[in-house]
């Protein structure tokens, strides 16, 4: 909490209320709108949601996210997202186990300790293939799932979705929310928010720290 | 939305063309039992097994569809299921076997099963009347399952609620279909060779079963899109999704082919080893690389890439080179068993024209048959309450 508050240093007490009098508006208005970390809308359900999706990206905004409880078929499209990579990590990773295994059973069992087997050739291909299937299989395995965390950035402990109170209630239950972050180029508070009113988003928040709590310290 | 709405619209003479091809066929098998009725049986066996596999695969489709609780093949549903509907003219397609065992199998042999202790050993299961009481028993079956679950099917084309109905009998049939395609495999196929044994045969046979009428299923949808208000509602989502299953049950197919050879192979005894020893001698080791490329390095090969399962020119192509593969792979079952039964012939591939009017004339039969049901109903099934989630199925 005190580094936050360093952060905020610049936002003085003072400097916020000559703002607050010079707009008429809140001083912690302001400040939410200033530290905005992303604005998040709440959808009824999976196909408003899919069709929030395909508008968000058509308006031109890039840096955004669905949260559903489920997968949504067809949420890619209309997201916009490309193909992933990941296929292509696991096939390389596939390829390596592969290979790999062939190239270790052949230096063990025909270079550097032969011995033969029940008549068995030293390199003996057939008795081979479940070893090299299997380290093939568990190669791809793995580095589909810690690809799939990797490219998702996973596991990570800081999101600024998790100040929403109403998402962190909702979100793994039976809320569709649709968020665009600060990141994102076009990024401008008033305008998202408006943006998502007129797409028929619901619970419109704006994503900041515990700022009331900050500000009430302050003064 | 309305059955009649899914029937059959541009004008097809595939029923026409396929009756009149098959009863050709016939007549052209007919004159080549005549001719050379040792190989006659043979080339018929094939192409039987050949249709058989795609109408048994159908039914497992059915069958596995209604289990899971599938939503995305609820559109192309009525396709397998009109396959496996094909399952009672198969039985009457199968007397032939019956009456030609004498040509096929060696332990009907009385003289060869006297002098032969394993034979004799044997004898309690593989004999002429058992083994046709058995054969008929297996399509009193699938034709009991088949028809149940496509005559439900219709019904709820009619509006009658029997989704849970075909559930529940999917779950015993799947048990009943597993053992019976498995003893089917075993009695049909693997007792050609009756000193050679291998307990996975069967799923040997279910495997490339399956993966032939995933195949079939691509075909047929491709040629009714253009006939049927079909391509309104199967999407390249749907292609995609065979694609993939495609391309599982190539692996499948392979792991379970190799698994029967790995251990054969390993524990190095002759009576097992025999096996592939006639598939490895004469000619049949060029056929044995060939399954192995064009069965599974090929389809491997192509089928991984995501933009193959998404067109149709590849898909088309990919499901036809199917159907060639599961020809061969049933040639090469049954055709090095030929000199068992006729010790004076040569080992080589007896490749004879005969193969291609047994194929025609069960295959133009087959398909008349599957046809005619297509055109009765409608092609989609249209009042299952998911339908319209599987026609909107998207791939992530």
């Amino acid at each position: 909490m005190s580094e936050n508050m360093n952060e905020i240093k610049s936002q003085s007490a003072e400097e916020l209320k000559k703002k607050a009098d010079a707009t008429g508006a809140k001083a912690l208005e302001i400040l939410i709108e200033e530290e905005a970390e992303g604005v998040v809308a709440e959808f009824p359900n999976s196909g408003a949601l899919l069709e929030a999706a395909e508008k968000i990206r058509n308006a031109g905004y890039k840096r955004f996210e669905v949260y559903s409880p489920f997968p949504i078929h067809g949420m890619d499209d209309a997201m916009g997202l490309k193909q992933s990579p990941l296929g292509f990590i696991v096939f390389a990773a596939g390829s390596i186990g592969c290979i790999g295994a062939l190239l270790l059973q052949w230096w063990t069992s025909a270079v550097d300790y032969p011995v033969v087997y029940s008549g068995k050739p030293l390199f003996a291909l057939p008795a081979f293939i479940p070893i090299t299937f299997e380290l093939t299989v568990i190669l791809c395995g793995f580095t589909a799932v810690v690809g799939m965390f990797a490219l998702n950035r996973m596991p990570r402990f800081y999101h600024p979705m998790f100040y929403s109170e109403n998402f962190s209630k909702k979100a793994g239950d039976d809320g569709f929310f649709a968020a665009i972050f600060v990141w994102d180029e076009k990024f401008n508070v008033r305008e998202v928010k408006q943006f998502f009113q007129n797409i028929g988003g619901k619970n419109i928040e704006i994503i900041h720290r515990p700022l009331e709590a900050e500000l009430a310290q302050q003064n | 939305m309305s059955a009649e709405n899914f029937k059959l619209t541009g004008e097809s003479k595939f029923g026409v063309i396929a009756l009149g091809v098959g009863v050709a066929g016939v007549a052209a098998s007919v004159a080549g039992l005549f001719i050379d009725h040792k190989t006659f049986y043979f080339a018929y066996l094939v192409a039987f097994m050949f249709w058989m596999a795609i109408a048994l695969g159908g039914l497992f489709f059915t069958l596995i569809h209604h289990l899971v609780g599938a939503e995305w093949s609820i559109v192309i549903r009525r396709i397998p299921e009109t396959l496996a509907s094909a399952i009672p003219m198969m039985a009457i397609l199968f007397i032939p076997i019956v009456l030609g065992m004498h040509d096929l199998y060696e332990w009907s042999h009385e003289e060869a099963v006297a002098h032969d202790e394993l034979l004799k050993h044997k004898s309690a299961w593989l004999n002429p009347m058992w083994f046709t009481i058995r054969a008929y028993i297996y399509f009193g079956i699938w034709t009991f399952i088949a028809w149940t679950l496509y005559k439900a099917s219709l019904d709820q084309d009619g509006g009658k609620d029997v989704t849970e109905k075909m559930r529940s009998v999917s779950a015993p049939s799947m048990i009943v279909f597993a053992l019976s395609i498995t003893a089917a495999a075993f009695d049909w196929l693997m007792s050609l060779d009756p000193h050679w044994f291998s307990t996975i045969f069967g799923v040997y046979f279910f495997a490339g079963s399956w993966w032939t009428t995933l195949a079939c299923v691509v075909l047929l949808s491709m040629y009714l899109r253009g006939k049927s208000k079909l391509g309104e509602v199967m999407t390249i989502e749907h292609y995609h999704d065979l694609g993939k299953l495609m391309f599982g049950f190539t692996v499948f197919w392979t792991y379970i082919a190799f698994s029967q050879f790995m251990l054969i192979w390993y524990g190095n005894i002759p009576e097992e080893t025999i096996w592939y020893k006639h598939r490895w001698e004469h000619g049949w080791q060029y056929v044995s690389m060939f399954l192995f490329i064009g069965h599974f390095v090929l389809p491997f090969l192509v089928l991984i890439f995501r933009a193959s399962k998404r067109s149709f020119t590849v898909m088309k192509i990919v499901a036809s080179w199917f159907l060639l593969m599961e020809f061969v792979d049933l040639y090469w079952l049954i055709m090095p068993t030929f000199t068992i039964v006729n010790p004076d012939a040569h080992h080589g591939l007896h490749f004879s024209w005969q193969h291609l009017t047994t194929f025609v004339g069960i295959g133009g039969l087959f398909l008349w048959f599957v046809w005619n049901r297509l055109t009765s109903a409608s092609i989609v099934p249209v009042g299952d309450p998911r339908i319209e989630a599987s026609i909107h199925l998207k791939n992530a």
